[in-house]
């Protein structure tokens, strides 16, 4: 065992990176969730930006072309969603459910011809001097495009939704979509816009993970990065800067458990291979342990179908 | 499964009801990865393509590709030996159990399951010696290591596994002593997310050198992207990744192999046998050594190579200690291929030397 090996500044700069796809599809499930929709769709839409971006950008060779093409994947199939619940009324949770399963098939035809393939290099952050400073250069200044993107992305959301009418309106439809409704609202469209970004932001997770993390597609490759990030929704509490935490959290674990293996710590691999999942139900125990205080940041219209004329 | 798997197969089984190629041999095949992973599998098909072109209308062929170890590839295979399959070929250590019991249903199917070791009337085992592999890239990389750290990445604690790795660790130690090898289990032999952390993982850690023995190119990807790293291809050349950092390769050269046992089904000669061929049959082949390899080097690791292949050198040749100091091989005496846990086809601990443990 040597864990000196284990270099913290690395450590750190690599759970970045490791965490971005799943931070980008939480934050964009937030918005959904504070606008009073239950989009367990996730998955899917990260796997159709995954194969829709990596396509876009073998085709064009250019990765930025790649990185819109996932968000413009993943919203796409996000409205198939949002027509089926907010126009046909359909359960979220049956159709949130319908919708990965979907993205998984629909995902796994299209990338057929894309097994295997190279995808251009996107470009990393490299500025002289400064991504030389020790410790801070690594962690801070040496990333590709996509770690700022998330990063500005959940001071965006943080902002809008506490600065701005618009965000004070998506939280009261969230909130009461009847008394919203009452004040002239449109309850409908703000949520159907909410599912929307919601769907380009998970587009956009599963690019950072077919583009930059692997990068290369594979067929189920986002092996469960969407259910981790609604997990992380709910650790979070619903708030934009406890996203940000629990998603470094759930990155932090999946690097550290190889780090360890590296450094021959002889804990058994599928006890740290376990341990995110773990720590999600124990969060989620601690909670619901404490009931006024769930309660208190669920949007109280999670979930809750919709229509004008009740 | 996959679309045109299922066409083709729909499409194997409308000719066969209509009875007029009653006469063609029927070959299947049960991938364990995706034909396009540009490894294991992707040499694999390479082997198939190669039947179809050695008998042209005489045969037949069918694959399933990204097949599961587990009782999933119970049901691909029987609906391959339903489907008039004469030979089926199982290519993954995790097939083992199943198609044993397939083979029971059906004996008049044959079948071969490669890397495994349980046989049968109508089983056959084939492997190839990818530790002579091994071999070779171990003295590369203990060459080639600047840090004296080398990677690792494996996939499943096996004995195929880990003849590799205690393979490719004495052949480093003998040409560099403070050679160090990090390993990291993937716990799987295709998930391109899951080795690319890996190999990350090991290079943060310091290695300039990675070897893997999981079948995607990623842990390529990521050697490139870090730069100054070498790697080699697994299972397949993975020459898009030269010349660096893939310096070189094990490429496994199932197609003659495939050829000659469908033959022996044709003419009705087919017999359970046990294969376990190396460099000198030409089922392992080492890729080319790359310009990023100084001459020298590439010089002693052909040469090595050589004396592989004509058999006048062992990868395993004593003296040799297990990790617990324990003496495995006296001075020039050589491994057996199987002698129970003692032996190659068996091995489960690591040599002297390697300072991690072997997981249970």
């Amino acid at each position: 065992m040597d864990l000196s090996a284990i270099s913290p500044t690395l450590l750190v700069a690599s759970l970045m990176v490791a965490a971005t796809p799943i931070l980008l599809a939480a934050i964009g499930e937030l918005v959904v969730e504070k606008s009073g929709v239950l989009n367990l769709g996730v998955e899917g839409m990260m796997i159709m930006g995954a194969i829709s971006g990596f396509a876009a950008a073998v085709l064009t060779g250019s990765p930025m072309v790649g990185f819109l093409c996932a968000a413009l994947g993943g919203a796409a199939l996000s409205i198939i969603f949002a027509i089926l619940t907010q126009y046909f009324l359909s359960n979220q949770v049956a159709t949130g459910l319908a919708l990965t399963l979907f993205g998984l098939g629909l995902s796994a035809m299209l990338g057929q011809s894309y097994v295997g393939i190279k995808p251009p290099v996107s470009a990393k952050l490299e500025l002289p001097l400064i991504s030389d400073i020790p410790v801070m250069g690594p962690i801070l200044f040496s990333h590709d495009f996509t770690v700022y993107a998330a990063l500005t992305l959940v001071a965006g959301v943080w902002w809008f939704l506490k600065y701005t009418r618009g965000g004070l309106i998506l939280r009261a439809v969230g909130e009461s979509h009847d008394a919203a409704h009452a004040l002239g609202y449109k309850v409908v469209r703000v949520r159907i816009l909410a599912i929307m970004f919601g769907g380009a932001c998970a587009g956009l997770g599963g690019a950072a993970l077919s583009l930059v993390r692997v990068p290369q597609w594979t067929e189920g490759m986002t092996a469960g990065s969407g259910w981790i990030a609604l997990a992380i929704v709910v650790f979070a509490s619903w708030k934009p800067a406890r996203v940000l935490l629990g998603a470094y959290l759930f990155g932090g674990v999946a690097v550290l458990q190889l780090n360890l293996q590296a450094a021959g710590v002889s804990i058994p691999v599928e006890y740290l291979s376990m341990s995110p999942y773990l720590i999600t139900i124990i969060v989620l125990v601690v909670m619901s342990a404490n009931r006024s205080k769930l309660v208190l940041n669920a949007p109280a219209a999670l979930g809750r179908v919709f229509h004008a004329s009740r | 499964m996959k679309l045109k798997s299922i066409l083709a197969i729909a499409l194997l089984a409308m000719t066969a009801a209509t009875g007029t190629l009653a006469d063609t041999t029927k070959v299947g095949f049960v991938y364990v990865g995706p034909v396009g992973d540009g490894g294991w599998t992707y040499e694999h098909d390479k082997g198939r393509e190669a039947v179809v072109a050695a008998f042209g209308d005489k045969v037949e062929t069918m694959y399933v590709e990204s097949v599961p170890e587990g009782p999933d590839a119970e049901r691909v295979m029987t609906d391959m030996a339903l489907k008039g399959a004469d030979l089926i070929f199982t290519t993954s250590f995790g097939y083992m159990d199943q198609t044993i019991n397939v083979a029971a249903k059906f004996p008049n199917v044959k079948f071969e399951h490669a890397t495994g070791y349980k046989q049968s009337d109508n089983v056959s085992v084939y492997s190839a010696r990818f530790y002579e592999g091994r071999a070779v890239q171990g003295h590369i990389a203990g060459h080639m290591t600047k840090s004296n750290i080398v990677g690792y990445i494996g996939s499943f604690p096996i004995p195929e596994v880990i003849r590799g790795i205690n393979a490719a660790y004495i052949h480093a130690k003998a040409v560099n002593p403070d050679v160090q090898f990090k390993i990291i289990w993937a716990y799987t032999w295709f998930d391109p997310t899951k080795e690319a952390d890996a190999a990350k993982v090991l290079i943060e850690q310091g290695a300039d050198v990675v070897l893997q023995h999981t079948d995607s190119t990623a842990p390529q990807a990521a050697a490139q992207a870090a730069g100054n790293v070498i790697t080699f291809g697994q299972a397949s050349d993975m020459a898009a990744y030269g010349p660096k950092p893939r310096v070189s390769s094990i490429i496994d050269n199932w197609g003659p192999y495939y050829i000659a046992r469908t033959q022996a089904v044709m003419d009705g000669t087919w017999a359970s046998t046990s294969t376990w061929d190396g460099i000198g049959a030409g089922m392992v082949g080492i890729g080319e050594i790359t310009s990023a390899v100084p001459a020298d080097v590439k010089a002693s690791a052909e040469a090595l190579r050589d004396s592989l292949a004509d058999g006048s050198y062992h990868a395993f040749t004593g003296p040799l200690n297990k990790q617990d100091g324990s003496v495995w091989l006296k001075a020039g005496e050589t491994a057996a291929d199987y002698a129970g846990p003692e032996g190659l086809a068996e091995m489960g601990f690591y040599l002297e030397g390697l300072d991690s443990e072997v997981p249970n």
